[in-house]
């Protein structure tokens, strides 16, 4: 590996540094190419994203087909669970958790890679399909079967052409490339922990990555095995799916929902990991009631992995079915509002500063909650068999997905860019990215539940004009110039201080956890010295040796 | 402020974590088992769904022979890795070749079984639900144990070329683990293939 000669300051030409990335099992740099890997698929659904917004803004619009509409939203709702969340969220794992328990690398760096690449094929082979997806039958390019692939629309009957194969395939490549990713988090933060770092004195980051990574291995495997009938339904002609031999379509939708909602889980843990650190670090105190945080991530993860049919109110249940899923459903309230209440008495009485990283954190913590009102609401039954896949349930996810994982994801881009690079970013235009974000998210995801409540179904091209339904997506359509001009702040931003920001020195936000006694960026050996810990803040520890926090864990 | 390469004073509290390998290996062995769930439901969801012949009854012969082999490896690899860890080289290739041999009379007698199916009944995955299923869960598990002879393969020729010593106990162990793994695994195929669903 290149990353093993040491002190990597010799001159090296364009191909030596090309070998250098493409070769690599250092978790920095995996980290790093999965973090811009996601951020170039976010750029992608992002447009994607607005071209559905312009056609929506008003009442029978002929800008997109509804063909083309099909594998707009079929495309931005697959990259962005499988090949923006996922990957972006892997990548900041991958680079701070042996960082934050003192270690070298990854427990499986080889491994590691092997991950990240299946994931980065995974990605290529989707968008591929722009290319090779209409076969001979010029039956259409991209997937158009929606990120959920409900069976029978995926059966070769009706999706002939290799749109839905290379939909299905490039699912299972990425598939691969997560379980690996989880196999490694989970015996990394297991068995590379530095001196003195027992499990209950470890960063929160870490405890939630190892969630995470024991969620991932028991939720994308029944992905990965649904993706592996799908692939024996389209090519050996077997019947898992096929009504017509008396196959199921409802086997379909348990798999992908014992998989699809689970996996919601496995991208809010890492965020509520970014939450935590920022956080307490930002309000200077010590994080608030941290036995319960772990526990109450750990319930989450539990229960989690037994709500996945309240996808499924609306195609019929026995009652004692819908009885379980919607109290195992609210269940999940209990642990997630616990975690709200520590975020906020860990602010309490804090001498709290908000610089970008602490506001996109708050904004998280308001827009969570909202979020999550809005889930209880869909999760009792009846009242999603009113609106279940109508706007109202666009609305309750991306609130969750944008409002929540993608405002920490900003969060902690804001707080860990200078340990990664060594310049800070830019706080004024951080401020205005968080301003024009707020606000654009609000304008489209907040006026967004009132045509669901209307009735707008999900999915549709155009709608008639006349319903009521026009003002609310014209505001909606709105909000996304706002957002798309945040992001292009966000990415000038980031440009621009990557060559031309001030330095960030080891230790910019005065932090308390391991990643931040190194140098910013940390050399390839992450640590000259193992470290050893006594408490949960270590550099606190270092900081005041009069007081350390050790006498009082 | 400068704290690069500065500790604390440890406390004198010995230091122990568990290891990579193993760790590692329950991982990929808790994901498996989830892969495994997923194909076992759906089997046993489509017992007695097919719409058309032939029924499991009529054409599937329970493979004792090879159950026994396969069951029977995991006893031998179990030796093989008690003997490397007493650094018996001698046992340990012994042991580890018959796991082997049993693991390969297994996907043998599985060949066999297929290529019966295939081409005397005529029966394959798209003859109906049975068919899908039988075909996806039993390959799942036989390409499992291909795996796993694959890795039993390439130890054997290493132990024959001398290289296998007892500090290599701990590596091998992982592997072992896998293999205990592929025969449990059996034991639940076994039982909802050739029992609950016949």
């Amino acid at each position: 590996m290149a990353s093993e000669a040491l002190p990597l300051t010799l001159h090296k030409g364009p191909l030596a540094v090309v070998y250098e990335w493409l070769g690599t099992a250092d978790h920095k740099k995996i980290g790093f190419m999965y973090i811009i890997y996601a951020l170039l698929f976010l750029v992608i659904m992002g447009i994607e994203a607005i071209l559905m917004r312009i056609q929506l803004a008003h009442a029978n619009s002929h800008f997109l087909s509804p063909q083309v509409f099909n594998r707009l939203f079929t495309m931005h709702g697959t990259t962005g669970v499988f090949f923006v969340a996922m990957p972006i969220l892997f990548g900041f794992g991958n680079y701070l958790v042996p960082l934050m328990i003192g270690a070298r690398d990854m427990a499986f760096p080889r491994l590691n890679a092997f991950g990240f690449w299946m994931t980065a094929f995974g990605g290529l082979l989707l968008y591929g399909s722009f290319f090779a997806g209409d076969g001979v039958l010029h039956a259409g390019i991209a997937p158009d079967v929606g990120w959920f692939a409900y069976a029978p629309l995926t059966a070769t009957a009706f999706s002939p052409g290799h749109s839905t194969d290379y939909w299905t395939l490039s699912l299972l490549l990425a598939g691969v490339g997560s379980i690996a990713g989880g196999v490694n988090f989970v015996a990394t933060i297991l068995c590379m922990r530095c001196p003195g770092m027992t499990l209950s004195k470890m960063p929160l980051l870490a405890w939630m990555n190892l969630v995470m990574g024991g969620l991932i291995l028991v939720t994308i495997s029944p992905l990965t095995a649904a993706q592996l009938m799908l692939v024996a339904d389209r090519y050996l002609g077997a019947h898992f799916f096929d009504t017509q031999a008396g196959g199921s379509v409802v086997m379909w939708m348990h798999f992908f929902w014992i998989f699809g909602h689970p996996e919601v889980y496995v991208l809010i843990i890492p965020c509520f990991a970014f939450v935590s650190e920022i956080i307490h670090v930002f309000s200077r105190k010590a994080m608030f009631g941290y036995p319960a945080m772990v526990a109450a991530t750990v319930s989450i993860g539990f229960v989690s992995l037994g709500v996945w049919a309240h996808h499924m109110f609306t195609f019929g249940m026995p009652s004692y079915g819908n009885a379980f899923f919607v109290l195992t459903t609210m269940v999940v309230a209990v642990p997630t509002g616990i975690k709200i209440f520590n975020w906020l008495a860990t602010m309490w009485g804090g001498k709290i500063r908000f610089a970008t990283p602490m506001i996109f954190a708050v904004g998280f913590l308001f827009q969570f909650l909202i979020g999550g009102l809005t889930g209880m609401m869909l999760a009792t039954a009846p009242f999603d068999w009113q609106l279940g896949n109508s706007y109202f349930v666009v609305a309750h996810f991306h609130y969750i997905i944008v409002g929540g994982i993608l405002f920490t994801i900003f969060a902690a881009f804001y707080y860990w860019f200078p340990k990664m690079t060594g310049r800070m970013l830019d706080e004024t235009l951080g401020k205005w990215h968080f301003w024009l974000f707020v606000i654009g998210f609000h304008l489209t995801f907040d006026f967004m539940h009132i045509p669901g409540l209307l009735g707008m179904p999900r999915r549709v091209y155009t709608y008639e004009a006349g319903r009521g339904w026009e003002t609310w997506n014209m505001i909606s359509s709105i909000g996304a110039i706002f957002q798309t001009v945040a992001i292009l702040i966000f990415v000038y931003n980031m440009i621009r201080s990557y060559f031309l920001g001030a330095p960030a020195g080891n230790d910019p936000w005065d932090a308390w956890t391991l990643e931040w006694a190194t140098t910013s960026p940390p050399p390839d050996y992450n640590f000259a010295v193992v470290p050893s810990v006594r408490s949960r803040r270590p550099l606190w520890d270092i900081k005041h040796p009069d007081d350390p926090d050790w006498k009082y864990e | 402020m400068s704290v690069r390469g500065e500790s604390i004073a440890v406390t004198d509290a010995p230091w122990h974590i568990p290891s990579r390998g193993r760790v590692g290996m329950y991982c990929l062995i808790v994901a498996e088992s989830a892969i495994f769930t997923i194909f076992v439901a759906a089997y046993v969801f489509y017992i007695g769904k097919s719409l058309s012949g032939p029924t499991p009854r009529e054409i599937l012969h329970v493979p004792i022979l090879s159950t026994i082999c396969l069951l029977s490896s995991s006893l031998t690899i179990h030796w093989a890795m008690a003997a490397l860890r007493k650094g018996k080289t001698v046992g340990f290739s012994v042991f580890w070749f018959i796991t082997f041999v049993l693991g390969a009379i297994f996907i043998g007698a599985t060949a066999r079984e297929w290529h019966h199916l295939i081409y005397q009944e005529g029966f394959t995955i798209q003859t109906n639900l049975f068919g899908s299923t039988y075909y996806a869960l039993v390959g799942l598990h036989a390409s499992h144990v291909i795996a796993g002879l694959i890795g039993l393969t390439i130890v054997m020729i290493l132990a024959l070329l001398g290289k296998v010593k007892r500090e290599h106990s701990e590596r091998c162990e992982v592997l072992a683990l896998y293999w205990h793994f592929v025969d449990a695994v059996w034991v639940i195929v076994f039982t909802t293939v050739y029992i609950v669903g016949r």
